[in-house]
């Protein structure tokens, strides 16, 4: 490139360049330009990659690589929410952005809609009551049974209708966690600032309430136990503690939809109970 | 398809105008009275500047429709009256389903498997812009288009001022990015321009509430203000593409007159495709009377600027039908 050095000098109006060096640069130019857009557009593979946010979806959502691209990013799912569980990557998600996840500890999915209406609301399939047979079940993702809703329980169709679970519960600190210690709970779950919502089907079958306004007096602790919308996710089980005295501690089972309520509510800052999302059950 | 047919197509893909097209008999007529007769024709137009007033009727009627459309969306999110759910990128008008074409086109080609509901809202998508012109998305309902158009009047004031320049690209560019995020999304099955796509992202942000992806829409308004006059719209956006190719048979277009018009040029200056606009400079239109191509967004910007009503919006086959 004999020309670099010239056409590194700005062009004034009496030194036009000339028409090959003109449209030589204006070709760089507009390299540069479209390299640019598509390097920006490829930055969004790096969240993706390094699993910066693990996020949980809502439920009946595919696999995360298959559930990013199927995804159409439009929030139909976020709008028919009735608790607004349901909020929408951003930038730091990478391809994440405008894809609806649950941060379960602010706002779990309790099922207060009965149906999963998101899945329902999913014009691409992205959330699905069951997935199309070329997109296989990951081992322990899918239930042994479709989920029946305590709320529903005696009806005749008391099921949830999707096949596989969003992640699985997990006792995380079980040392700080109050029925462990023989410790029973009383007052505002979560404090008096919390904006959660749960419906409870003894104040009113349809309609969800801030849990604020839901005292416990609960001894032991048990509201991860009484607040989980699934029939047999979670019980008490007894154990022996150091001590040698006789115990109780939530045990999560295979029912276990992953669906965070438990992980909401649990009193004790930072939350006992989590959900690691995505996660497939181990027996 | 003749030569004819196919160039606007040509032209919106990111290539010159052709100078070698046929004229048609009529067309040439009126070149040849308007080379004689230079004297009476500037007269007149003289006569109609000194009466003419931008009235921006089509600006305001759009501005009108773009915010009343974007504020559907979030009025039925937020005050709940369910009309239009959903966002640009795919909703429900009273619980039919609609897909944005190029969200849609990367879904399937990323996802590989598409549903039902996909395909209907897809095509009554398509049919819906095949009726009224495809790229009038762009100018109608972007409302990235609305942002890039104040940008734009801000980069105009400042370059009378000499305080920045257009730095122009080569339009190929754009067809360039439309297969490239088609390869992307088929590669990696990710739905790559989703990430970047300022539509979507302002789309979301007006009804779900701001969010850090702003950032990414004022770094490219900034650009559009200092470096390049439209530049995304012009350059780079593959939903332009998308639906420039379902308008190309559209029949409601911007037409020209050869008639009325004095070869002045204020449309192609106001114009965001004044590629699309070639036919207007003197001895180049190839009809008496022309249809703008697949390429232009039926802004109206030009029928607003022109003095002497050689461009109007014109629906093929309506007067038969009325």
């Amino acid at each position: 490139m004999s020309g670099s050095a010239d056409s590194r000098r700005p062009a004034s109006s009496d030194v036009r360049p000339s028409g090959g060096r003109k449209s030589r640069r204006s070709f760089l130019r507009t390299v540069l330009l479209g390299g640019g857009v598509v390097l920006a557009a490829l930055s969004g593979f790096l969240p993706v990659k390094y699993a910066m946010a693990r996020r949980l979806r809502p439920p009946g959502a595919l696999d995360e690589a298959d559930f990013l691209s199927s995804c159409i990013k439009c929030g139909q799912c976020l709008q028919v929410c009735p608790v607004s569980a349901i909020r929408l990557g951003d930038l730091v998600d990478g391809y994440g952005v405008g894809v609806p996840y649950i941060d379960s500890r602010e706002q779990a999915c309790d099922f207060s809609c009965d149906a999963a209406q998101c899945i329902l609301a999913c014009p691409t399939g992205a959330l699905t009551y069951e997935k199309p047979a070329s997109l296989p079940v990951r081992v322990g993702a899918g239930l042994s049974r479709k989920p029946i809703l305590k709320a529903k329980e005696r009806d005749a169709e008391n099921t949830l209708n999707f096949r596989e679970r969003m992640g699985v519960a997990r006792l995380a600190r079980p040392e700080s966690c109050l029925a462990t210690k023989g410790e029973g709970f009383t007052g505002i779950a979560r404090g008096a600032d919390f904006s959660g919502r749960l419906r409870y089907v003894s104040v009113d079958r349809w309609k969800p309430v801030p849990v604020r306004e839901h005292p416990y007096a609960a001894t032991p602790c048990d509201l991860c136990i009484t607040s989980c919308p699934i029939v047999g996710a979670i019980s008490f089980e007894k154990f022996l503690d150091a001590s040698g005295a006789l115990r109780e501690r939530p045990a999560v089972h295979e029912a276990c939809v992953g669906c965070g309520v438990c992980e909401m509510i649990c009193p004790v800052e930072p939350g006992c109970i989590e959900i690691d999302a995505r996660e497939v059950w181990k027996a | 398809m003749s030569r004819s047919r196919l160039d606007p197509i040509r032209v919106m893909l990111g290539a010159e105008p052709s100078k070698t097209l046929p004229v048609s008999e009529a067309a040439q007529g009126i070149h040849v009275l308007k080379r004689q007769s230079t004297k009476q024709l500037s007269a007149q137009r003289e006569a109609l500047h000194s009466g003419f007033r931008n009235s921006h009727k089509w600006r305001n009627r759009r501005w009108a429709v773009l915010l009343a459309v974007n504020l559907l969306f979030v009025l039925s999110f937020r005050l709940d009256i369910q009309i239009l759910e959903g966002s640009l990128t795919a909703s429900r008008f009273l619980g039919f389903h609609l897909a944005d074409l190029n969200s849609a086109l990367q879904v399937m080609l990323a996802h590989k498997h598409i549903i039902v509901n996909l395909v209907i809202g897809t095509v009554t998508v398509f049919m819906l812009w095949l009726v009224l012109g495809g790229r009038t998305f762009c100018s109608w309902v972007c409302p990235y288009h609305l942002l890039s158009e104040l940008a734009e009047i801000v980069h105009l004031a400042l370059a009378s001022r000499k305080l920045v320049s257009d730095q122009t690209f080569h339009r190929g560019l754009r067809t360039v990015c439309w297969v490239v995020f088609a390869v992307l999304a088929i590669v990696t099955g990710y739905t790559v321009f989703e990430s970047i796509s300022p539509t979507g992202i302002l789309s979301r942000a007006l009804i779900y509430g701001p969010g850090l992806a702003l950032l990414w829409v004022l770094g490219l308004l900034l650009f559009e203000v200092v470096v390049s006059r439209r530049a995304w719209c012009r350059y780079v956006c593959p939903i332009g593409v998308t639906y420039g190719v379902a308008g190309i048979l559209s029949p409601v277009s911007v037409v020209y007159r050869l008639e009325n018009c004095f070869h002045e040029g204020d449309c192609k200056k106001v114009c965001l495709v004044p590629h699309a606009l070639a036919m207007v400079v003197k001895g180049r239109a190839t009809e008496a009377t022309m249809a703008v191509g697949p390429d232009c967004t039926r802004c109206g910007m030009c029928v607003d600027v022109c003095p002497s009503g050689a461009l109007s919006f014109g629906v093929k086959g309506l007067h038969r039908l009325l």
